[in-house]
């Protein structure tokens, strides 16, 4: 059609594929999330007409939730989730922090060599078999700090923390310490509230990291009560696994149908990693443009 | 590991050199450094303890790649074995060739239909006059990138599945359902598409950043000269993206034997190993479950030197042609 039309029709035709192109691909995104919420809030009975999928229910029903948070299987790993999530967060806010300001203190003992050591880890990774070795050399397995401290520092996000304390000005830093700070106070004081937009960037990444983990899980965590969100929702999402009253902890209740409680899983672990996107979007593109330009 | 040795010859060499006179007389000696940065050192402490633990530490675990290593018995008491455990990658094992097969299959995949698609995208979101809509459409496609693969792999079944939403309304408008999960063949595609699906929004940014920096002026200047749009994007746009496109494709080009291994293992039940066995999970398959230690760590530990090497030579080759490279050296 546009072969052979005026300089302006393609114009036109140009920035219809353009329009296309863009609805498509944002369709091909909030569809498949607007089924999986509608299917989870639907009626049992029109989740059973439908043979499995409603995009637009008629009424809602919330006893897909109720089943999942009455205390079995779901809600012990959401619990288990949430704790992994805000203790590894933590951690690694502080200890990223840390190191990253002492790498900015250009000068110091074994600077160089310190950078160095962090900058070569992002060249390899040491491969499964080996990491799986010294987890459970450390006694890790089956604990829930397994899912925690392997990760709870990663050199890219050391190297993004470091540039933000690198691009501070020196003379904030020089006048501090003729006004006899410490190391301590000038990280404390100066260093962290001035870095608070990177460290918050850098940790909603470590906590979306945490909270979305399965390999770590499914590698260390044999025991099933102690799996987080992730593993049960392999197990009975993506497996397939029959979710008993039983497991769910609401014996002598009818269920709703599998697939409205499958959905209902997904969207609860879905929900945190939207409920933090506004703030991951406002900051991590200047977040992560800071690390990879000034590094 | 056959890089190790060379850095500790040269020290060993400087530290024979006849000392050579040091340009400025050292302020301070080393025990007086240390003393005065030890509260920086402090702060790096536990950050550098854990990259050592879990990054440098578990090399040494390769060791068991030459041992008849028994879980029971540890490192220590395992029997060595020497090269026996890689004599799987020269006997022509099927399972190995297969995974070979699989994973450099879908690197091919993802190189032609992952990589250049968020460049496209790039260039259509640059090219849009409303910085509204153009947040509005990025705060949509970065979404994806943020979920696990767990959810993702049960998103896909739930919309593309036997009961999901596209079959359903394949069979109430009478057409005939398609067989996309489970079946064995379209199993590389659907792994690309989901790659596609995840990351291509999130994969815009960077190229966006560098869209931003292009010189205005030289649009003008190329019009005035009389450059059609299509030059103009060729000549300007693309030629400034250049830097950039080489250095994510090295990145890319060293990962060439890592791919999707979470994506890959969570569907592997659906579609069988023979469709869907790549090296990672290969390792994973015949160590961690198979109890082949020895031999899943001899083929793990080949690979990433191999990925090693692979970066190294991209880098080298970058640089033979001009571009900066992920570092300079």
């Amino acid at each position: 059609m546009s072969i052979d039309t005026i300089a302006g029709r393609t114009n036109i035709v140009g920035r219809g594929a353009k329009a296309t192109v863009l609805i498509v691909a944002c369709g091909l995104v909030l569809v498949p999330f607007l089924g999986i919420v509608s299917t989870s809030l639907a009626s049992p009975a029109e989740v059973t007409r439908a043979g499995g999928f409603v995009l637009f229910p008629s009424s809602i029903d919330f006893g897909a939730y109720r089943s999942i948070l009455a205390g079995g299987v779901v809600t012990r790993s959401l619990l288990i989730s949430l704790f992994v999530t805000g203790v590894g967060t933590l951690l690694s806010i502080t200890l990223t922090a840390m190191l990253g300001w002492a790498l900015s203190r250009k000068g110091t003992f074994g600077n160089r060599y310190l950078l160095i050591l962090v900058l070569v880890s992002l060249l390899f990774s040491p491969g499964l078999i080996p990491s799986y070795l010294v987890v459970q050399q450390l006694g890790l397995l089956d604990t829930l700090w397994a899912l925690i401290i392997p990760t709870s520092v990663t050199a890219f996000n050391v190297v993004v923390v470091r540039a933000f304390f690198v691009g501070l000005p020196n003379e904030i830093i020089d006048s501090a310490r003729i006004d006899g700070a410490s190391e301590w106070q000038l990280f404390r004081h100066i260093g962290v509230p001035l870095a608070k937009a990177a460290l918050t960037v850098v940790g909603l990444f470590y906590g979306v990291g945490y909270w979305n983990s399965f390999f770590n899980a499914l590698l260390y965590i044999s025991d099933s009560g102690k799996w987080p969100l992730q593993l049960v929702l392999r197990t009975y999402v993506v497996d397939n696994t029959q979710l008993g009253a039983e497991d769910l902890g609401a014996a002598g209740h009818a269920l709703p149908p599998q697939t409205s409680i499958q959905m209902a899983i997904l969207v609860i672990s879905i929900v945190p990693i939207v409920l933090v996107y506004p703030f991951l979007q406002r900051h991590f593109a200047k977040g992560v443009l800071t690390g990879a330009v000034k590094g | 590991m056959s890089v190790a040795p060379a850095p500790a010859r040269a020290r060993h060499q400087t530290g024979h050199r006849p000392s050579s006179p040091s340009p400025a007389p050292r302020r301070r000696s080393w025990w007086e450094r240390l003393k005065r940065d030890k509260f920086v050192l402090l702060l790096a402490l536990p950050g550098i303890a854990v990259i050592i633990t879990f990054h440098y530490y578990p090399l040494l675990g390769n060791v068991i790649a030459f041992q008849d290593y028994q879980p029971y018995l540890g490192i220590r008491e395992s029997l060595w074995s020497g090269f026996d455990n890689f004599k799987i990658l020269f006997n022509g094992d099927p399972d190995l060739l297969n995974a070979l097969k699989n994973t450099l299959t879908i690197t091919a995949l993802q190189t032609v239909f992952v990589f250049p698609a968020p460049i496209i995208l790039a260039l259509i979101l640059n090219s849009l006059a409303s910085n509204r809509l153009r947040q509005i459409v990025q705060s949509v496609l970065y979404l994806p990138h943020f979920l696990s693969w767990v959810i993702l792999v049960a998103v896909f079944q739930q919309v593309l599945g036997g009961a999901g939403l596209l079959n359903n309304y394949l069979r109430s408008s009478g057409h005939e359902a398609l067989n996309i999960i489970g079946n064995a063949d379209a199993f590389k595609a659907l792994v690309t598409s989901q790659v596609i699906w995840k990351d291509t929004g999130w994969a815009t940014i960077l190229f966006l950043a560098v869209l931003a920096q292009i010189d205005r002026s030289l649009y003008e200047a190329a019009s005035v000269d009389g450059a059609s749009k299509l030059r103009q994007t060729w000549h300007i746009t693309l030629s400034g993206m250049r830097p950039i496109i080489i250095l994510l494709f090295i990145l890319k080009l060293g990962d060439s034997l890592s791919v999707g291994f979470e994506q890959i293992l969570l569907q592997q039940p659906a579609v069988g190993r023979q469709a869907s066995e790549v090296l990672d999970t290969f390792v994973y398959n015949n160590g961690v479950v198979g109890g082949a230690w020895g031999v899943a760590a001899a083929v793990g530990l080949v690979k990433g030197v191999i990925g090693l090497l692979l970066v190294l030579s991209a880098n080298k080759i970058a640089h033979a042609f001009g571009e900066e490279g992920v570092y300079k050296a």
